[in-house]
């Protein structure tokens, strides 16, 4: 298991390990005792030495953003740490907090004295509330501890379960009690964010990242990773795997090191197409089993690391089937505000039904393509856009089977073959 | 006195034209400024961006550097180097813009031929510009229940949506009532109300006239004609003094809609529900059509024209007479009546305020009110301003919405003298300096103002003794400005016409004897009378001792007055000639009756309260009503005067020409506040105001209207609610040596010696009920 290089993940397998003791045993609390005796610039170029990149999907870095929040303003600045992960595929937030909740709250302590922030805001989705119960523990650990409450104040927001509440933006609309809908940009959040105040958006594992950069210096991330994507990350396998989880590696690591560490695809089956960052990321097949899994790597390829969730399907997957139920997904989720994500996602669903049961016709699959065509680019925010990388990647890589549906006038495949339960004798 | 700003000018290319535009500039009206029209739905030159129907987009770059997606046009200001192409030279814009058509129709019923806005709708419209003729759409379209009442006037069809978010802009950012909201998420999203609190907005129509597709429609127009059956008349709004640019739509000679118009320096293109649905008044069956005249037996009876002037200058002739003239005449006919009463009666006992009035105001208004030149722009600089007897939401809505605009662009500081805290005053955010009834002068004179400064005064100001000597004496310490503000349209008008005892026209002093020359040569009289008239009660009290025998009275409502048993009681005794469109108090004890066209069948002009003209042309013509303005001049002929005001033009000319009075201003005594009034256990001091919506005249008939008007109730404070055991709900006897008024009790932010309620909405009509307006000492019984 070399090639991993297990960070925020070290300690995971410990009992205890989402507890303030458990985390204090492993150094915990440390960092931030260092990074508040440091000048809150002196934190900013640290992070901006270390070449961390945000975690969230776009890949900013991090400490660049930092830095675009206006200093000496005599302005409340905040800090907000979007925990609303809701992308299909995407589920490597959840365990991080589940596991060590600790640690995002010390990175919060040190990103908010970077920023000069006085009030810290998790913002988390409202399903999971067995980690918000151990978040909020945490938090109160933490403030009984003196670690917040002595200049930072953390607090834990709980969302209504809105995939589009993971755009900043709108995360901010939901935190100030609106209905969470994306803002018009500029002025960016840096400038008016949370309360028309300057405020830093940033990932969880972002955040969580930057006490051990804080402890090890950014030439210890530096040795990490690629040239242009430093560091290491959690990647999230899924799907079609002998053994999905989590597993923390350089970036720019690739699937198939990942498969062979984690014991490959579902025995006696090959791998047909997977996502590199989740559904919004354009599917990859067995040609990019190779593409190292760093920002420009995965681009360069065609697609977006995203989120690294790496949801595997094997060949037993009608991608037809895949991608109306992530299309569905973005039907339900669009939050309605521009007409091309709003009506856009209205029309697909209804076109890969028919086209998934066999009604549809080739020209109904260029209409599907122009339709994609007049929503990427078009709409709001980037969820329009995501809904159409999966239909466009798909038709790209896997244009027979489309075909092959028209032609059979129903699908080929038989759904139960790509259950887990097939063959368990259920 | 207007000055240049200087603006920064930033050139770009719009499909290769070069356009030079203010910095700040959205692209989308760089464009329009060549005459480019990029299709749009969300986009309103008054409402903040949105960017939400994705129609306007177009392709950019700036400095070579190009945006690697097309750009909604309508969020994005100009930038020095950059180049713009539209649909009309970028083929991906193109694309985009038909793409995001498509998609708007996808969803959308498509029941043109039988929705109001089909034939003046931008969706169809742009739908044949940028639309396809044939749809790709073979799937099924979201359906909802339609239409549904998001109040007793707006209705919302949620297919015909388009989610530009216009109305709910409008509702949050102009009218500052944010009582509807987009809920929901996805293709079903969708325009709602609170469950609590329903769309009861003032401004609530202009949400039906920005919407661009037929989602929001009003009850009273729904179903009623097709855009291309009206005649348009631009117009000007009679319901009060703000002065609103107006649209009339008249099809087969009945008014059917009222439009606000466009008028960046007044009402820029918003107006109130009031102006917009109230005007089927004009229709009323009700109408007065004939001359009527009172026989010998004493009954009124149809009498041709001719019979019916003669014996309206027979008893005008032997009799010493008066004129009435309410405030809603235009300026021409208040002109009419004003040379009338000096040529044909040779008096000066004219008063055009058929309301609460005093002399002190009278002075007030010729001292600095006739001829002054505060204006809307004013309150656009202002660094501060004052309200005083005025509530703008309910007085003078454009008004309050100008506030409102600065309030929230630049925080304007705005103080309200009241009684009440008021749910507009509250709106402003405005300090509110809390006086008991009558003591309003006090708080004024502690008020640090600036040249740059407004004092707002309300026709009610005049309801406090000392006020607008307040107000004359910290203008003139300050140097800030007054802006008076009466409640009806025709009020600044009839004081320029000099239709008040103590003014000719053109704000000449009558005790000026160069005033008197220079009228008396310009309307070619020997001599005009002398002695200051006598106001609207002393009329009434003079007919009542005796000393005047006849009344010409146009539009006046006697139970405006403080004493409206005195005023009916002068109008069963005086020889009456009623002008009015209407049968009314008047009319019925009226000699002669002489009926007149309505607002929308003639044409004038008034006056509003900047004393800017708001001239309008009839919409209807075909009414065989004629002008207040012809009838005297036919009675004046008839009486051997000559006034040649044959008609609204020849008035407009002689006004024009008069020209404006270059002596000295009337000067006006002080007088002293009245000192407060001590309580005892269940008294208060009367505090009331008209609302926007209550019981006036010209609401008659409006159901859907008055749906939306606000509850009538008692507002009464919470320190005296406890000591009396008072509860919201609870019922309160109100009751003066007049009468008595039962209301609802609403407690809420009052003066302790302040009782409020509304003047004259249903269950309330305070001048009848109470026989008190403002500052009357009431006793109040919890039932």
């Amino acid at each position: 298991m070399s090639a991993l290089t297990p960070v925020l993940s070290a300690h995971w397998d410990e009992k205890d390990s989402f507890t303030i003791e458990a985390y204090t045993r492993h150094g915990g609390y440390t960092a931030s005792q260092k990074a508040l005796a440091m000048d809150p610039d002196a934190v900013i170029q640290l992070v901006k030495d270390s070449g961390l990149r945000g975690r969230g999907g776009a890949g900013f870095p991090t400490g660049m953003k930092w830095g675009f929040i206006p200093q000496g303003d005599n302005k409340d600045h905040y800090l907000v740490v979007n925990a609303d992960e809701s992308e299909p595929g995407t589920c490597k937030d959840m365990p991080l907090l589940m596991a060590n909740p600790h640690v995002l709250v010390e990175g919060c302590i040190i990103a908010a004295h970077a920023i000069r922030a006085k009030h810290a805001f998790i913002y988390i989705r409202g399903e999971v509330t067995h980690i918000i119960r151990r978040l909020n523990q945490a938090i109160e650990d933490a403030y009984k501890a003196g670690h917040l409450g002595n200049g930072v104040d953390l607090v834990l927001h709980v969302g209504a379960g809105a995939y589009i509440c993971g755009e900043e933006t709108a995360l901010l609309d939901s935190l100030e009690g609106f209905r969470g809908q994306p803002r018009l940009r500029p002025p960016f959040p840096a400038i008016a964010g949370l309360y028309a105040r300057p405020t830093v958006v940033n990932n969880v594992e972002s955040i969580a990242s930057v006490p051990a950069i804080i402890n090890n210096g950014a030439e210890w991330y530096q040795s990490m990773g690629t040239e242009k994507s430093k560091g290491a990350t959690l990647y999230s396998l899924s799907g079609h795997v002998n053994n999905p989880g989590q597993f923390e590696a350089p970036l720019g690591i690739t699937l198939r090191q990942i498969l062979e560490l984690s014991g490959g695809i579902r025995t006696g089956h090959s791998l047909k197409f997977w996502t590199p960052g989740g559904s919004s990321t354009p599917i990859f097949t067995d040609e990019h089993l190779d593409t190292p899994l760093d920002y420009e790597g995965v681009a360069a390829a065609g697609s977006m690391l995203g989120t690294k969730a790496l949801q595997i399907f094997d060949e037993t997957t009608c991608v037809v089937r895949a991608v109306l139920r992530w299309t569905e997904f973005y039907k339900h989720e669009s939050c309605g505000k521009c007409t091309p994500c709003r009506e856009g996602t209205w029309w697909l669903v209804q076109l890969l039904r028919d086209l998934e049961a066999g009604k549809g016709t080739e020209e109904d699959l260029a209409k599907l393509l122009d339709l994609c065509d007049n929503i990427l680019g078009r709409s709001f925010c980037a969820l329009g856009d995501g809904a159409t990388s999966p239909i466009t990647s798909s038709i790209k890589y896997f244009r027979e089977e489309y075909i092959a549906h028209i032609t059979n006038k129903g699908c080929p495949f038989d759904p139960v073959a790509s259950t887990l339960f097939v063959g368990a004798g259920v | 006195m207007e000055t240049t700003e200087i603006v920064d000018l930033i050139t770009v290319v719009i499909d290769g034209f070069e356009v030079s535009v203010p910095k700040g500039t959205l692209v989308i009206r760089a464009a329009e400024q060549l005459g480019i029209q990029i299709p749009r739905f969300c986009d309103h030159p008054l409402l903040d961006p949105v960017g939400a129907c994705r129609q306007c987009l177009v392709d950019i770059e700036i400095n070579g550097r190009a945006f690697p997606k097309p750009q909604a046009s309508c969020t994005i200001p100009v930038e020095p180097g950059m180049i713009v192409k539209t649909q009309l030279t970028s083929t991906v814009a193109d694309k985009a813009q038909k793409g995001v058509m498509e998609l708007l129709l996808i969803n959308h019923p498509l029941d043109c031929p039988v929705c109001d806005k089909g034939g003046e709708c931008p969706l169809q419209n742009q739908a044949m510009s940028t639309g396809r003729s044939e749809t790709r759409f073979e799937g099924v379209k979201r359906t909802f229940e339609k239409p549904i009442n998001i109040s007793s006037q707006v209705l919302l069809d949620r297919e015909r949506c388009v989610l530009c978010a216009r109305c709910t802009r409008f509702s949050e950012q102009i009218a500052n009532d944010p009582f509807i909201t987009l809920n929901e998420r996805g293709a079903l999203q969708q325009v709602g109300i609170y469950e609590k609190q329903p769309f009861k907005s003032y401004f609530s129509g202009n949400t039906v006239q920005i919407c661009p597709v037929g989602a929001l429609t009003g009850a009273s127009y729904r179903f009623r004609a097709r855009p291309f059956d009206l005649v348009s008349t631009p117009s000007a709004c009679e319901h009060c003094a703000s002065g609103c640019d107006m649209r009339t739509d008249v099809r087969r000679g009945k008014t059917l809609r009222r439009l606000a118009g466009d008028d960046a320096s007044v009402n820029e293109e918003w107006n109130c529900d009031k102006g917009r649905w109230a005007f089927k008044y004009v229709t009323a069956v009700d109408r007065l059509t004939h001359p009527l005249v009172r026989n010998e037996a004493g009954v009124l009876v149809q009498a041709s024209w001719p019979e019916a002037i003669a014996a309206a200058a027979k008893g005008l002739k032997s009799n010493t007479s008066a004129v009435l003239v309410g405030g809603r005449a235009t300026h021409e006919d208040a002109y009419g009546y004003s040379k009338f009463a000096r040529i044909a009666l040779g008096t000066n006992d004219i008063d055009f305020r058929s309301r609460l009035s005093s002399d002190e105001e009278r002075e007030f208004l010729a001292a600095r009110v006739v001829s002054s030149t505060t204006t809307y722009r004013d309150i656009d600089r202002a660094d501060h301003v004052v309200l005083v007897g005025f509530e703008p939401e309910e007085e003078s809505p454009i008004v309050f919405l100008r506030l409102n605009k600065q309030v929230r662009k630049r925080a304007l500081k705005v103080t309200a003298i009241a009684s009440k805290l008021s749910i507009g005053v509250e709106k402003l955010k405005a300090e509110f300096v809390k006086v008991a009834p009558g003591q309003e002068a006090a708080a004024l004179s502690s008020q640090a103002l600036t040249a740059q400064s407004i004092i707002l005064v309300g026709e009610r100001a005049c309801e406090s003794a000392g006020v607008l000597t307040a107000v004359a004496a910290l203008a003139d310490s300050t140097g800030a400005k007054i802006g008076w503000i009466p409640r009806r349209a025709g009020e600044r008008g009839a004081l320029e016409a000099g239709a008040i005892g103590n003014l000719l026209p053109g704000g000449r002093p009558v005790t000026d004897a160069p005033a008197r020359v220079d009228i008396a040569a310009f309307w070619g009289v020997p001599t005009l009378p002398a002695a200051v008239g006598r106001s609207s009660d002393e009329i009434y009290a003079a007919v009542n001792s005796g000393s005047i025998g006849a009344l010409i009275i146009g539009g006046v409502d006697p139970l405006d007055s403080i004493n409206s048993a005195a005023a009916l009681d002068a109008l069963d005794k005086a020889f009456v000639v009623s002008l009015e469109i209407a049968p009314s108090e008047v009319s019925a004890r009226a000699n002669v009756v002489l009926p007149v066209a309505a607002i929308t069948e003639k044409s004038g002009s008034f006056l509003n309260w900047e004393g800017r003209a708001r001239s309008f042309d009839a919409a209807v013509h075909d009414s065989l009503n004629r002008s207040d303005l012809r009838i005297l001049s036919m009675i004046a002929e008839e009486m051997g005067a000559e006034l040649n005001l044959g008609t609204v033009t020849a008035a407009a000319k002689e006004i024009a020409s008069l020209g404006a009075w270059d002596g000295a201003r009337a000067s006006m005594k002080p007088v002293n506040p009245t000192v407060a009034s001590t309580l005892s256990g269940n008294q208060f001091i009367l505090n009331s105001w008209r609302r926007l919506l209550d019981l006036g005249t010209l609401q008659k008939g409006e159901e859907n209207l008055a749906g939306t008007a606000r509850q009538t109730v008692a507002v009464i404070s919470p320190h005296r609610a406890q000591a009396m055991g008072v509860a919201d709900g609870d019922l309160l006897k109100l009751s003066t040596t007049h009468g008595s008024v039962t209301l609802a009790a609403l407690v809420e932010d009052i003066h302790d010696d302040a009782i409020w309620a509304p003047r004259n909405s249903r269950g309330s009509q305070l001048l009848v009920n109470l026989g008190a307006g403002h500052g009357a000492v009431v006793t109040v019984v919890k039932l």
